[in-house]
């Protein structure tokens, strides 16, 4: 201390700057980030020279080459002779595609589990728990293959598909279904069609407004799903529009033409829903029992049935708690969606995968597939905390 | 697996921003002095490589690996095995995670040009078909228009596949699955009609991997040509050349008539400037290359020449029961072609 207090009257104001806690902070940050920016310079510098030297192919424009291979099932239309850039978008779609449904139909099994686990009755609640449990324990991979074995195995030969109304046929191959062919003619049912949700829509905010104004309750569902099937009806009967279906059927060894649901798809749909629906659960769970019980006592004491109590006290209360943690859920079954390739579902990462082995050129694929991944986690974040905002306590 | 090769594909990054100050050549100087050849071979693919009960490996993958420690140690026990799945395989060795790539590897075009590896030459000559079982009552590959194919990605195989139904207008539905196993247990289940591979593979997987292989039929055509041979990082000539070379003294030694059995016999006693030369009794073969001189010697007596190599892996006297066909010796009808030795 001694010394440094010498060598700082000596060199004056240089060593006194050093002894200042807030200069000695910033010199320490940009040396350690002039470090840092070195290090990646030095390593991407290497990279590409390295790159070169064993003559790897580098760069983006392996993109619009022809792809060759074939992918499974795409939401877009996709041909081997399609380049590598549309081969990954439809991977990114299928992506898509497994995760907002799983997520709605993981989150309606939490909800209802969470629920069912702290219900008064022994049976339910035990069976919520016995599912919870299990499913929770599991490594996801494992019950994905279990899925994916059952559904293959129960489901018969496409020759022996069971077809429960005409055109629909159930077998190894999956669910085949007839499609709607669009039809020019059908533009105007599709107009009115949008137009009555938009007026059913505002039909509910006048019910729920006039409730709030007078205490009395309009009547709800049948003016609204009346609002919404009887224009398109009538037109449909006035204006008869011309309906095609696209009706697989049966060639010399599967149901061709239609739509189809995959085992694949299906199995990873069942497989992330129900494992991620088990973690939801539990979350919905802590987020009831986080609403004091006399909040259930005095809505009782207001009258409220119990389903009345849950859905118009507990629930929106409870949400607060409910919802930062089940983000990162949906965000984890984004994330899980990737172990698609064990079974087959053609998804962003097994495309990606196939490219990258393809081309050979692995990082460009990375990089291409940690962007795309990130964009997906960050919107899902962001809808998250718009949606955590407005169910957050306000405080008065 | 995934894992792993993403791992894999993001350490090349880092690895290739490590290696570029070494000298030339630095391959067979680790090999050395780690003592060891390591080697990324099949998973598990009978007659190439696979490890049998005693986690030994065997198949004519294996055995070149063993070809190439025997060459540059000495000593064909020499090798480290590193099981790689079709989709690793190319980022293990660009990041210097094997030495060697022998894992029944299609040697083409881009693969040669531009993912940063070099093919040494090809250890077997393969072509792809298709297998189906008896029940679905087809006879060519012709017939096959709307039917579902398994196939692993990242194989030549999907492409062939997809090219051979595009050429064929004929309607192509997969089901692509990275791990062979679980590819053929829906195959099995029939969650696909039709498997497709190399036809060496589909010979392995009816010997070792389906259980009812008598339920199975190959069909007559073979849609592709697939050259199957070992690669080894590119720009380092010199460990190219003796992997490229060893290959080669194993087909000269067929060609030569000699043996595991007689090679000592052989070495004490022929006249045959080529076999002299050969098995490093006269000239300096091994030297040029930088390794012993006994090299094609070690070879042949520890490993054993071309056709023993593969009768014994798979030849008709396997489970695979391949006949040796296009990889007869070039004087024998084949395409197997041995460079001189001199
Ligand atoms: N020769 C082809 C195909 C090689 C390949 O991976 N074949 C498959 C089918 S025989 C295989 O070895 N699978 C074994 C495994 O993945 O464990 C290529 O180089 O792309």
């Amino acid at each position: 201390m001694a010394t440094a207090g010498l060598s700082a009257q000596r060199t004056g104001g240089l060593g006194a700057a050093w002894r200042n806690p807030r200069v000695r902070g910033i010199i320490y940050q940009i040396v350690v980030v002039g470090l840092l920016a070195a290090l990646i310079a030095f390593l991407v510098n290497n990279t590409i020279t390295n790159l070169a030297i064993r003559q790897i192919r580098t760069g983006y424009d392996f993109l619009a080459q022809q792809a060759g291979f074939n992918i499974g099932e795409h939401v877009i239309p996709f041909a081997p002779s399609d380049s590598y850039g549309r081969a990954i978008v439809v991977g990114f779609l299928n992506t898509l595609k497994v995760s907002i449904l799983g997520i709605i139909i993981a989150s309606a099994i939490g909800v209802l589990m969470g629920i069912a686990r702290l219900s008064s009755n022994w049976l339910l609640a035990k069976v919520a728990m016995v599912y919870i449990e299990i499913v929770r324990n599991i490594p996801l991979l494992l019950q994905l293959f279990f899925w994916y074995a059952i559904i293959s195995q129960l489901l018969p030969n496409p020759r022996d598909a069971l077809v429960p109304v005409p055109g629909f046929a159930l077998s190894k191959m999956g669910l085949q279904m007839p499609a709607l062919i669009y039809d020019p003619g059908q533009t105007p049912l599709v107009i009115i069609f949008l137009i009555s949700m938009i007026a059913a829509y505002f039909y509910y905010r006048w019910a729920r407004r006039r409730q709030a104004a007078t205490g009395r309750e309009p009547k709800l569902l049948l003016p609204i799903i009346g609002l919404i099937v009887l224009p398109t009806l009538v037109a449909y009967l006035v204006l008869g529009a011309p309906l095609h279906f696209d009706v697989p059927t049966f060639t010399r060894f599967n149901y061709q033409g239609g739509t189809s649901i995959t085992p694949e798809f299906l199995a990873l749909l069942v497989g992330l829903s129900i494992y991620t629906g088990s973690f939801i659960a539990e979350n919905v769970r802590s987020g009831i029992l986080g609403v004091p019980w006399g909040q259930s006592e005095a809505s009782s004491a207001l009258g409220l049935r119990r389903g009345q109590q849950m859905r118009l006290v507990v629930l929106p209360q409870a949400l607060r708690i409910i919802v930062p943690p089940t983000t990162s859920q949906y965000l984890n079954l984004t994330k899980n969606s990737s172990l698609a390739v064990a079974i087959g579902y053609p998804d962003l990462l097994s495309v990606t995968n196939t490219t990258l082995n393809q081309t050979g050129q692995a990082i460009e694929c990375i990089s291409i597939m940690m962007g795309i991944y990130l964009v997906i986690s960050l919107a899902i974040s962001l809808f998250m905390n718009w949606y955590n905002k407005r169910v957050a306590l306000v405080e008065r | 697996m995934r894992l792993k090769c993403l791992a894999l594909a993001g350490a090349v990054a880092f690895v290739l921003g490590g290696t570029h100050l070494a000298s030339a050549g630095p391959t067979l100087d680790a090999v050395k002095s780690r003592g060891a050849v390591k080697c990324g071979v099949n998973t598990g693919l009978a007659g190439f490589s696979l490890p049998d009960s005693q986690g030994k490996w065997t198949g004519i993958d294996a055995d070149g690996c063993r070809v190439v420690a025997a060459a540059v140690l000495g000593d064909a026990t020499k090798v480290q095995f590193v099981p790689l799945n079709a989709q690793q395989r190319f980022t293990a060795l660009q990041s210097g995670e094997v030495d060697i790539l022998y894992r029944n590897t299609t040697w083409t075009l881009t693969r040669d040009a531009s993912q940063g590896l070099e093919f040494a030459g090809v250890n077997f000559y393969d072509g792809q078909g298709f297998l189906v079982p008896n029940s679905l009552g087809v006879k060519s590959a012709l017939e096959l228009d709307g039917a579902t194919v398994c196939v692993q990605p990242g194989t030549t195989t999907e492409l062939n596949l997809a090219d051979y139904f595009r050429t064929h207008n004929m309607k192509l539905q997969t089901v692509v699955i990275e791990a062979l196993d679980q590819l053929l247990q829906a195959f099995e289940q029939g969650r696909c009609q039709v498997y497709t591979t190399d036809k060496s593979g589909l010979a392995a997987s009816l010997a070792n991997d389906l259980s009812n292989p008598g339920d199975y039929t190959i069909l007559p055509e073979t849609i592709s040509k697939e050259p199957l041979g070992p690669a080894v990082r590119r720009g380092d000539d010199e460990w190219f050349t003796i992997v490229k070379w060893s290959l080669y003294a194993q087909l000269e030694a067929e060609e030569a008539g000699i043996t595991s059995k007689n090679v000592d016999e052989q070495k004490a006693s022929s006249q045959s400037p080529t076999v002299q030369r050969l098995l490093g009794v006269q000239g300096d073969m091994g030297k040029q290359l930088g390794i012993d001189n006994a090299w094609a010697y070690n070879i042949v007596k520890q490993v054993g020449n071309y056709g023993e190599m593969y009768d014994r892996n798979v030849g008709p006297s396997t489970p695979l029961k391949l006949p040796r066909g296009q990889n007869a010796l070039w004087n024998a009808g084949g395409l197997m072609y041995g460079i001189p030795v001199r």
